[in-house]
């Protein structure tokens, strides 16, 4: 059965209603970010299911970009970008300064708005992550590259032209490629920051898809602006605005019986 | 008045400002043929005076008869062993100068400093380069090594190493200002993507950036090598010779044969100075100077072309990169 949701949008269909049970894998508890003098995540607590996909929802400039990479410490990189609170992957505090970030970013994969292929071939593209390791064994990365490409639903699709610049891919194509480079690292999280946003409907579709087949394996934390994939794909989605956390719970609940004034304004478009 | 409205419009374009818009329309034209009048003066005297004097044995043979007579073999020997020397400790110190620029210096005041340093650097005249590597390369580095080393004066006077080091000193900025851009062009979005697969900072940079930048990268070192290759103030004092009776080269383990950075050179660019100023017949010598002009012009060329065609086919072999 398909729920229809205040967005309009079909509620996911899910093939699991045990997400609930799942443990925890994300524990987020009050949580601040501050770039320079300007605080952009005020207190910010959630817990984030294993194997679930969560969305994070909310106009732009609300924080919701900002609250993702607090989570794979991409921010680290941003000069003045600093951060008050505790964030622990499977009980470990990923901010304490015993922490080794690369190792970190492996197991929390980060796929983004704008496709980023690398400029080498397919195959050079999946075979960067685990290369990094120290990977050379040929056949070994063959094996990987081929079973993170189907993993990922492109193999089809490349399977004859590994060797060509990942360039030559179409849009969707390439997003899936960076999909399937994430996958090669054995990632258990991965974050999307609206992965979609910049690809034909065709193509999302296609990836909309792939997330659904990949909840099975990984925790997924997708950013997206678009409330109707919010609906489609997530399990809970988490309503962000100002830099605060509004509303988080059950896709389902959220989007048809919210409990927030605010949060039923901007999933019925009455906002933003 | 059937004419009427065409008498009003001629009178509205005033004839002065017709005037004045031609003559500044010529000016310009004028001024933008000076630059490919000089270019084409040049290369037609130097051709047509220099293109009789090349010869297999001009091109191979060193001088003869005090000088006035034979080839030029040794100079050209000389020009490529010392710019070889000079790109090998320029572009490690120039690249890595532009890797901390562009990726680790922050917008603090020694990151300014630095920059003000490099601008400056490539304002300086290229013969205080030259007495630069007298005092500092020979005189202070070379004898102390020779104190330290116990060396006796191996270090401690002009040679190919110091010429070399002193035009390397001479090019850093050409290298580190087309390395900066050739890393500033490179998308962040790539540094992104290699950072959240678990790459480190060195990794990123080792293979995403640097691979992406090598074109720019390449361009800037063949752009250097050919503004070194025709410098002579630098390389004045520091190591060229007026004639050497021998090819500066050694034999590595006394079997591989090696440019010898211990002695002294020829010199294209100075054997032209010399020839002009110094020789003993400077009539008498004036088709070996054009030869040899013709020689160092063909080669700067031949290097420009190069680096333009290596921007060419790395920005075709790039493609279109997402930004």
């Amino acid at each position: 059965m398909i729920a229809r949701t205040l967005a309009g949008g079909a509620l996911a269909d899910l093939d699991r209603d045990d997400v609930a049970q799942n443990p925890v894998k994300i524990s987020v508890h009050d949580l601040n970010m501050y770039y320079g003098n300007v605080r952009a995540l005020h207190g910010i607590t959630m817990d984030i299911k294993e194997r679930a996909v969560t969305a994070l929802i909310g106009p732009s400039g609300c924080g919701k970009s900002t609250f993702l990479r607090t989570l794979n410490r991409m921010n680290d990189t941003i000069p003045g970008a600093r951060i008050e609170g505790i964030v622990t992957i499977d009980g470990v505090n990923i901010y304490a300064p015993d922490v080794n970030v690369a190792a970190l970013r492996r197991m929390v994969g980060m796929v983004f708005q704008k496709q980023n292929p690398f400029p080498k071939s397919v195959f050079d593209n999946v075979a960067y992550g685990p290369r990094l390791h120290g990977i050379t064994d040929r056949a070994f990365l063959e094996h990987r590259v081929e079973e993170s490409l189907k993993k990922s639903a492109l193999w089809d699709e490349v399977k004859d032209r590994l060797h060509t610049s990942a360039m030559q891919l179409s849009g969707g194509q390439q997003q899936r490629l960076c999909i399937a480079r994430v996958l090669a690292v054995n990632p258990e999280i991965i974050l999307m920051d609206e992965p979609a946003s910049a690809l034909d409907p065709l193509s999302t579709a296609k990836i909309e898809e792939l997330i659904h087949q990949l909840r099975k394996h990984y925790t997924i934390v997708i950013v997206t602006h678009n409330m109707q994939q919010a609906a489609r794909v997530s399990d809970y989605t988490a309503y962000f605005y100002m830099g605060s956390l509004v509303e988080f719970g059950e896709t389902k609940g959220i989007f048809t019986n919210p409990e927030k004034k605010e949060t039923e304004d901007y999933i019925t478009g009455r906002f933003g | 008045m059937s004419h009427a409205i065409p008498l009003r419009i001629s009178q509205l374009i005033k004839p002065r400002t017709r005037l004045e818009e031609i003559f500044l329309d010529i000016l310009v034209r004028i001024f933008a043929l000076i630059p490919i009048g000089a270019l084409s003066f040049i290369m037609f005297k130097i051709i047509q005076k220099g293109a009789g004097v090349i010869t297999w044995e001009f091109l191979t043979q060193p001088p003869l008869d005090g000088m006035t007579h034979g080839g030029i073999f040794p100079c050209i020997f000389g020009t490529f062993a010392i710019t070889l020397l000079m790109i090998l400790m320029a572009l490690p110190l120039g690249v890595a100068a532009a890797i901390y620029l562009v990726e680790f210096a922050g917008p603090g005041l020694f990151f300014r400093i630095t920059r003000a340093a490099v601008n400056n650097l490539a304002g300086v005249p290229s013969i205080v380069f030259g007495l630069f590597g007298v005092g500092f390369f020979i005189l202070f580095v070379g004898r102390n090594l020779d104190k330290v080393l116990q060396t006796g004066l191996l270090f401690g006077q002009p040679c190919m190493l110091w010429a070399a080091a002193t035009l390397a000193v001479l090019v850093l900025p050409v290298i580190i200002v087309s390395t900066e851009e050739a890393l500033n062009a490179v998308p962040q979005s790539q540094r992104a993507a290699s950072l959240a697969l678990g790459a480190t900072k060195w990794q990123t940079i080792w293979r995403v950036v640097l691979p992406q930048a090598r074109g720019g990268i390449l361009t800037g070192a063949i752009l250097s090598i050919s503004r070194g290759a025709g410098e002579t103030a630098p390389i004045l004092f520091t190591g060229c010779a007026y004639f050497l009776p021998r090819l500066p080269v050694t034999k590595l383990f006394g079997v591989i044969p090696m440019i010898n950075p211990f002695d002294q050179f020829m010199e294209l660019s100075y054997h032209i100075f010399i020839m002009a100023t110094q020789s003993l017949d400077a009539v008498k010598t004036l088709p070996i100077q054009y030869g040899t002009t013709l020689v160092l012009i063909a080669m700067t060329f031949l290097l420009n072309l190069a680096a333009i065609s290596f921007r060419v086919h790395f920005r075709k072999k790039m493609g279109t990169v997402s930004v």
